[in-house]
Parts: C-alpha cells; structure tokens; sequence
C-alpha cells in the first residue's frame, strides 16, 4: 500500500468520522441532560439534509445564484428549523415523558423516527427516489500519487471541525454553558440555584438537533446525494460512537465517531485481504461486533461520566 | 293490422335469431392477464394489460379464427402473496385455459408451482429473474422476454468489443445483484476481460469510499455495478469525488429516469446500462403495433414490456387455434415454439420454455436522456466513452 493510498482511507476515515462525531455529540447531549435516548435523531438529520435542499431549490426559483449565499441561507434555515423540531420534541413528546420508565422515552421516539422519514418519502415530490444534492463547494483538487484532495472535502471537514468545538466552547465557555452542564448534574440542585430547567432542556435539544441538521447538510454536500432512509443507520452508528466514548461526555461523543469509521475502513480493507472471497459489506458487521466486545470490556464506555448513581 | 304486425315482428325476431345465431357459432375461450395493475410499478402492469387487450381485440375481429376470446384480467400488486392468491384463482377456473402473467421477478417467482400444480400453461410477459424458468423444468411456464443471463451476456460482448481490459464490479448482495455479478463474470471470462476486484455491498448503504478507494487502486477501464437506481446514483457520485476515471457500466436496474435525475446530467453522462426489449420504434413489429395500440384509444402508454405482453397473447391464441381450448395441449403446443415471428422477432422456446432469442438493448445517458446506444453520438464515434 503506498503512502498515498493510505492518506486516502485516513482522509476518507476522517470525513465519515467527522459526520458521526456530529451525530454522536447529540446523543451525549440529550443523555447528559435529561438522561434520555432519542432515537429519532439520525431522522432529524436527514429532515434537516432535506430542509437545506428544499431552500437551495426555493432560492434557485427565486433566482438567487451565488453558490455563498445559497450556501449561508440553506445551512441557517436548516439548522434552526431543525433546533426548533428538535424543542418541539423535547417539549412535547420528551419532557411530559420525564417521570415515565425511560423505555416510554426511547420507544417514543423510535417512532417518531419512522414518521419523519416517511413523511419525507411520502410528501416530499418524488420522496423515494434519492435526491441530487446541490454542489456548491468549489471542486478543486490536488492529487499526490494516488490521493486526491479535493476543496470542497477539506472545506466540510474544517467545517465539522469548527461545529464541534463552537458547541465545546459553549458548553465550557459561557454561563448557558455552565447551567447545562449544572442541569446535567442534577436538575434538581440546579433548580434551586435558579436555573431554569426546562429552558436548559429545550436550549440542549436545540443545540443537538441544529448540529444534527449540519451534519446533514455535510453529509449531503459530501456524497451529493441524500435519501428518506439515510437518517437510520447514522443514527444507530451516531448512538454506538456515542455509547463507546461514554454517553454524557462530549470528548467521547467525538472519540467514538472516529473510532467507529476507523473501524468500518479497517475492517473494509483488511476482512477481504485475510479472508479472500469474503464481500466488504461485512465491514459494518466488523464494526458492530467490536463494539459489542468493547462493551463487555468497558461497559462505561472510554471516558465515563464522572458522577455517582443518584439514590 | 294485427296480421301485419305480428308477421313484421315475427320477421324481426326470424332475423335477430339468424345474426345471434352467427355470433354465437364462435366458442368463446378465456385466457387471463396477471400483473401489477396498482401499486408502483403499475404503469408497467396497465401498458401490459392494455397490449394483452389488444392482442385479443385483434383477435376477434379476425374472421378466420376458430375461437372468441376474453380476456380476464388479475391484478398481483407485485407483492408474491397476492400472486399466489390470483394465479390460484385462475388455476382453479377450468374455464381459463392458457395465462400472459407477472411483470415482478418476486411475484413470477413466487408463482410457478401454482401453475404447474394446477396444469395451467403460462406465458411471463416482463420478470427477469432467470430461476422463472431455470430453476425447475415445468412445461407450463414459458417466458418471452429475455433474462439477466441474455442481458450480461450483450454486455460483456459488447464492453470487451470496446476494447476494455479491466473491470472492477460492485455489486449488491441480494439475489439480484449477486444474479448480476455471477452471469456478468462469467461471460466476461469467456470474452478474454479482466476482473481485478470484487465488492459485494448491502443494499442500503450510503459511503462507498473505502470499496472505490481499493478499486481505485486495482485501476480499472470500466467499473460494473449489479444493482439499483439509488445505490447506482451513490457509487457513480462517489467515484467522481475520489477521481477515478472509469466508465460506470450498469445494468437494466438503473435504466431509470430517477438514476439521471439523481446524478444530474453531467454526472450520469457516458453511464451504460442495458436491458431487456427494446423501445417500441426498435422492434421488428413495433410500426403495427403503436399503430393499433393507438387507434384503441387506450388512457395509457404500453410501455417498454407491452409488446411481449401483446407477443405472449398472441402465441397463447395461436397454440389455442390449432390444437383447440384444452390446458394440456396447450403446454405441449407452446412448447414446440421454435423461430416464430412475432412483434418482438423470433421467438424459440428452449427446454426451460426460455425464449432463447433474446432481445436486448444497450443504452448510454447522453445528455441527461437514455438514448439507444446506436442512435447515440457515442454510438456514432461523435463523443467517446473514457478511455476510448
């Protein structure tokens, strides 16, 4: 393998990690908060891909054509419309649920899932076929050997990257920063402080879902296309990096989404080397099944939430 | 007065008596239609119901047939149970004699022991499933239209007669992908090309780079997909993102207006794809057929399998002519079809009831339409695909 193969898959490895961390930073967030799982997620996702697509086609009817503002408007509808699905579902179908087993919580919202993504298949024209999506990201590259690099990778990476710690930043940063994390601690205690508590929750699912609607707008300015479907299995794989690095910290959110996509190109690239004759579709059973043992070995996941078992 | 009435009307009723008595010297003979006729693909179920129609129509209007016919048209939803329900419902009836059935490979599939348990000869008219026919020997099912094995035969020939030498296929890893890639390597061995690499991929996966990074890699003249329009839409997209400059080969799976739509014109540009039949324009009998397809005045088109539909009608009522409404003779009748003429060419049943002369159709996007290969400007040496 020359060195500029390798720089491929790692590049190709960063890419895909960098739109899992973004899933996965939501996860940890809602966990953290209110410890609840909302599988609904990767759907928000891909409502928030859509909503970026549906703007990009009102602004070309429009006759606004300048790629940067096309751009610039798309990415602030998507992402405050989705932060404003995802308070409405906090609001409405996570909050009033807080006393309920958290079962009720995860089922919930494993259907409101389902209804998002057909929602979009059935109203969306045309919604089961997949979608072109636009290229609005300058399409040039430079090639070293057998590695290309292209602009408008780079650009989404560098992107990704700034999302991250923007939310990192205001998470450790800024005084709404401090009351989430108080809340996180124990709402209860926070309460008392002062801190409005369902304005925290509401704020926190907001953060998450406008993040999850960028990581699904990167993901379509990456691959150029998006689908109903696309939101499921990001999500589960958003989940797992989340639970790998340990639900409730945001390093691990992020650790667990490049770890997770180093383990599908490992397991990519070598399972058909050592074993001839076997497909590379096997590679997100690799994955999985690694996780599964990594669980068994550190059930907290890599960084674990500092705090106690409340009794 | 009453005399001369009753005389008129008895005249009247002498003559009614003497013209029913000609209509009904015919025998009227049932055969059915199966397809989807609602649902997704129902355009497809409707095109052939309505060439099945006209078929019989044309049938009946012919003085020197033995027989009248009437069509009885079922609707399988594409979905295999409801297939097993309706080709038992018209197994069952004795009264039908002879079936123009499924456009699904799912639903033709799921049928044939029906209509071998029941005896009822059956002709697929658009499901490309080669198990249809290949997968037992029972002579009621026959089939006109080609299989995936004609289709990667045509385009291995084809692709190795441009002279490409190196191919990598990416294929999905449900029956229909893995039909693909196993019939595509096979013919493509036998045409002196080249695989370099394998990668069989889940139906519904999104990232694909590390599989084309590794086909980067091996490189190939000519990347083979067996697979779907959406899967297709996402390899060709991501291809062009880690720059391998490879001709995308597809198959009949993404000869789709959605695969174009989802690439945008110049990305699908010089995709290949080739499938079984043929526009209207292209066949043997195609000129005769969209003439009396229109003058029928039907709401929908017949779309790309509505000529084997109006082919199959027509070998069941020619077998019918000659050895008489009866389901055994019938079979045996259908299965003696050897260098028939129809709308569609020749048409010669193998062992398997398989029609061996197969038609296929290669096609190339050219400015974001399918046009025929030989009517393309790649087709004419205009354009050139990559590499050429």
């Amino acid at each position: 393998m020359t060195l500029g193969l390798l720089s491929q898959y790692v590049f190709n490895g960063l890419m895909l990690g960098m739109i899992y961390a973004m899933v996965a930073v939501g996860f940890t967030l809602f966990f953290g908060v209110l410890d609840v799982i909302k599988f609904s997620h990767g759907d928000v996702l891909m409502v928030g891909a859509f909503t970026g697509l549906a703007t990009y086609l009102g602004l070309q009817a429009a006759g606004a054509d300048s790629p940067l503002a096309q751009l610039l408007v798309m990415t602030l509808v998507a992402t405050l419309s989705m932060a404003l699905l995802g308070a409405l579902i906090a609001k409405y179908l996570v909050l009033p649920l807080r006393l309920a087993p958290p079962l009720n919580t995860l089922l919930i919202t494993l259907m409101l899932g389902s209804v998002l993504r057909e929602v979009v298949r059935l109203f969306y024209p045309q919604g089961s076929n997949p979608k072109p999506y636009p290229r609005l990201l300058p399409a040039d590259f430079v090639s070293f050997g057998s590695f290309t690099l292209r602009a408008d990778s780079m650009i989404l990476l560098l992107a990704g990257l700034a999302a991250i710690v923007a939310v990192h930043l205001l998470i450790t940063r800024t005084k709404l920063g401090l009351a989430i994390r108080a809340v996180a601690q124990d709402a209860e205690t926070a309460r008392i402080m002062g801190i409005n508590f369902e304005f925290i929750v509401l704020l926190t699912f907001a953060i998450g879902s406008g993040m999850a609607a960028l990581g699904g707008l990167m993901n379509g300015l990456y691959y150029n296309e998006v689908n109903f479907g696309m939101g499921l299995l990001l999500g589960v794989i958003g989940f797992s990096a989340a639970v790998i690095g340990g639900l409730g910290n945001i390093y691990g959110a992020i650790l667990g989404g490049f770890l997770f996509s180093a383990l599908q190109s490992v397991g990519a690239v070598t399972l058909p080397a050592l074993f001839p004759g076997t497909s590379t579709a096997y590679k997100d059973v690799f994955a999985f099944a690694v996780v599964i043992v990594f669980m068994a070995w550190r059930p907290t996941g890599l960084i674990a939430e500092k705090k106690s078992e409340r009794v | 007065m009453n005399l001369k009435r009753n005389a008129i009307v008895s005249l009247m009723g002498v003559a009614l008596a003497l013209a029913a008595g000609a209509a009904c010297a015919k025998q009227t003979v049932k055969i059915v239609f199966i397809g989807p006729l609602t649902g997704g693909v129902s355009a497809n179920g409707i095109g052939g119901r309505n060439s099945a129609d006209l078929a019989v129509r044309l049938r009946n209007e012919d003085a020197k047939a033995k027989y009248s016919y009437d069509l009885v048209s079922l609707d399988d939803e594409c979905k295999p149970n409801i297939a097993v329900q309706v080709a038992t419902k018209a197994a069952a009836d004795n009264s039908i004699i002879a079936g123009v059935t499924h456009y699904c490979s799912v639903t033709a599939i799921a049928t044939v022991d029906t209509y071998h348990k029941f005896g009822l000869p059956v002709v697929v008219w658009g499901a490309v499933l080669p198990s249809i026919t290949y997968a037992n020997k029972f002579a009621e099912i026959h089939r006109v239209n080609g299989t995936m094995i004609n289709q990667n035969e045509v385009a291995a020939k084809f692709m190795s007669g441009m002279k490409y030498k190196k191919w990598v296929v990416i294929h999905d890893t449900t029956d229909y992908g893995k039909g693909h890639n196993q019939y595509f390597s096979e013919y493509l061995k036998k045409n002196g090309g080249q695989i370099a690499g394998t990668f069989g991929v889940t139906a519904d996966q999104q990232d694909f780079t590390t599989e084309l990074t590794r086909a980067k890699e091996l490189k190939p003249d000519v990347i083979y997909f067996g697979g779907l329009t959406p899967l297709g839409v996402r390899i060709r997209s991501q291809m062009e993102k880690l720059g391998i400059n490879a001709v995308f080969q597809g198959t009949s799976g993404i000869k789709s207006d959605a695969f174009i739509e989802g690439l945008g014109k110049q990305l699908a540009e010089g995709s290949l794809s080739f499938i079984e039949g043929a526009p209207w324009e292209k066949l043997p009998g195609g000129l005769f057929f969209a003439g009396k397809y229109a003058l029928q005045k039907y709401n929908e088109a017949p779309e790309a399998y509505g000529p084997f539909a109006f082919a199959a009608a027509n070998l069941i009522m020619d077998a019918i002519e000659k050895v008489g409404p009866n389901r055994k003779k019938v079979t045996e009748e259908l299965g003696k079809t050897k260098d028939r003429d129809s709308i569609i060419g020749k048409i010669t049943f193998d062992d398997h009831g398989q029609n061996i002369v197969a038609l296929i159709t290669k096609y190339v996007a050219q400015d974001g339409k399918w046009v025929v290969w030989e009517d393309s400007e790649y087709g004419s040496g205009k354009r050139k695909l990559k590499g050429q």
